[in-house]
């Protein structure tokens, strides 16, 4: 294994330049992820509109893995729906901790963090954004989204 | 029966020839040599350590205090005659100060419950510092909880010192117990301790001292230091995991009720009425960690056989080494920088996060360790979310400091 297999191109520039960072006002959800175990911390906030995630931003501090696949995240979940983000974390979950995982290729940018296989001790890094999407998620009240309402 | 051979007390520090008496420092880490520079977290162990326990388990095993025959007295022999060499490497007065626990937390929680909770009442202060382990503060904060007493935190300056006059003047009337570190595992900073012991005797203050971090870089003698409580682990001078001792003075000791109940601790039970045995006993309930206490022991007679001034002399000099060739590197800053430090060094470098940092040495087969170091008052106070802590044992070299630097070079050229 080599390191430039972790720290490809795109996590080294999606860590030095996050996409998507910073507050989101108002939001429909905001949650804050933690990992105690080093200290990674984050929040995720979006707007949903309808079932589709209209907008999403992070902000926070982590390690180069963990802003990086927040950042990747934010751009390969907006404009998905809430069941099509969280069908993608299932993906990424699967490319992240299983060496037969297959269909990369359709994972588009998000199949960068595919090194992260190789370090189980940073496979939180990279899940933590995920977690806390989908956390967000389902906090997300439906009530206050006036097209859902209806429903 | 117990036949480790003691080290020959070497002329001169000859680190290679007391490398090869740690097996695992042979090995190759992602294929380079490992540089192992994480002994703060826990020190690796020589062969009398290893061959000690090996030797327990093969040939000695058997419950302890509590059979006739054979290997149950060779058991008791080998466990109790680990107590005798403590009291003899700690300088503590007798067999009776000196409880054999799981390690330090478990010393400072027996204190906490067995000693403090009785005592305090709402209003009592316990005084800490505010570089202490989370060992050295949850339990405080729980006995505080429990008796409406309250925690007082002693300050730090931006070096990570912490200076006698400001410990001293938060001592009050109220203040029952101080509990501070001998060393700080997360700045490397050593604590005026005696000075602090002998202020708070002198107003008739109870003293813990958490040792975790100093018995493996210097001579502990507690009657010097002539505190009340001195907790420390053994795997952090090179001994087993799982074990570790509670120093307690005697008299407290004696006054304090058992902590935990059930076997060992009791000297007869009727349903109506339990008597506890006496020290140590009465802290030890259950089997403990016999294997655990032979490895102990076998660490004791290991360190006693080295030439520790010299050993001591070696880590100050890496220390000195590793403070340089840091300090060397642009953008890194080393986080605690007291006059008074074991060799240790956290740092942190702009731009490379210390997890990131962390992975990138493991891949030289550089173990160092990240995070907070169980102390995020100290991270809070430096406002950073972790520091990465390279932390040295006299089996380490300078070659191995030098591969250190050139990893975090390596790793600024990464996220450059
Ligand atoms: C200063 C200090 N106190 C307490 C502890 C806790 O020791 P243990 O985990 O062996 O109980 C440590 C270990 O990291 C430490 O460094």
């Amino acid at each position: 294994m080599e390191l430039n297999e972790l720290y490809r191109d795109v996590i080294l520039d999606h860590n030095r330049k996050p996409r998507n960072f910073g507050g989101l006002e108002p939001a429909d959800a905001s949650v804050e992820g933690f990992n105690p175990m080093c200290g990674d911390r984050l929040t995720v906030r979006l707007r949903l509109a309808d079932d589709t995630i209209s907008d999403i931003r992070f902000e926070g501090q982590g390690c180069a893995i963990s802003t990086a696949s927040a950042s990747l995240m934010t751009e390969a979940v907006k404009g998905k729906t809430r069941a099509e983000a969280l069908q993608l974390f299932d993906r990424v979950h699967q490319l992240l901790t299983d060496d037969a995982a297959t269909g990369a290729d359709e994972l588009g940018k998000l199949a960068a963090l595919s090194g992260v296989r190789e370090y189980p001790a940073r496979v939180k890094c990279a899940s933590l954004c995920w977690h806390t999407l989908a956390s967000a998620l389902r906090s997300a009240n439906p009530q206050a989204l006036p097209a859902v309402s209806t429903e | 029966m117990n036949n480790i051979a003691l080290a020959a007390r070497p002329a001169s520090f000859d680190v290679d020839a007391l490398r090869r008496q740690f097996p695992v420092l042979s090995r190759l880490v992602r294929g380079k040599p490992l540089v192992y520079l994480d002994n703060a977290a826990s020190a690796q162990r020589p062969n009398a350590v290893i061959d000690a326990v090996n030797d327990y388990e093969r040939h000695h095993h058997a419950n302890i205090h509590r059979g006739v025959h054979t290997l149950s007295q060779e058991a008791t022999a080998l466990y109790e005659s680990a107590r005798d060499k403590m009291v003899d490497f700690i300088h503590a007065r007798s067999r009776n100060e000196i409880i054999f626990v799981r390690g330090t937390t478990e010393a400072i929680n027996l204190v906490a419950q067995s000693y403090a909770r009785p005592l305090l009442q709402p209003g009592d202060e316990i005084l800490i510092t505010h570089l202490e382990h989370h060992a050295n503060i949850v339990p405080w904060q729980m006995v505080c909880e429990q008796t409406g007493a309250t925690l007082v935190v002693a300050p730090i300056d931006a070096r990570g010192e912490v200076h006698f006059d400001a410990v001293a003047a938060l001592m009050s009337p109220r203040t029952r117990l101080l509990a501070c570190a001998h060393v700080s595992n997360a700045l490397g900073t050593v604590l005026p301790v005696r000075r602090l012991i002998a202020a708070a005797r002198a107003r008739g203050i109870v003293t813990l001292i958490d040792g975790a971090q100093a018995v493996s870089h210097m001579d502990v003698d507690v009657q010097a230091l002539d505190c009340d409580f001195y907790a420390f682990s053994g795997h952090k001078m090179y001994g087993p995991t799982g074990v570790g001792v509670l120093y307690g003075r005697e008299q407290l000791l004696e006054r304090m009720p058992p902590w935990q109940s059930g076997g060992e601790m009791i000297l007869s039970v009727t349903f109506a009425k339990t008597t506890y045995n006496g020290l140590p006993n009465k802290f030890e309930a259950g089997t403990p960690n016999i294997s655990g206490v032979v490895g102990l022991g076998a660490a004791l007679d290991f360190l006693q056989g080295l030439d520790r001034e010299a050993a001591h002399a070696h880590e100050t000099a890496l220390l000195e080494r590793a403070s340089a060739a840091l300090s060397r590197i642009p953008e890194l800053r080393i986080v605690g920088t007291a006059p008074d430090k074991a060799s240790l060094v956290s740092f942190v470098v702009a731009g490379v996060h210390p997890h990131d940092l962390g992975t990138i040495l493991d891949e030289d087969g550089i173990a160092i360790r990240t995070g907070h170091h169980c102390a995020m008052p100290v991270m809070e106070f430096f406002a950073l979310p972790a520091t990465a802590r390279a932390s040295f044992a006299f089996y380490n070299t300078f070659e191995e400091i030098d591969r250190l630097a050139a990893g975090v070079e390596r790793a600024r050229k990464i996220f450059a």
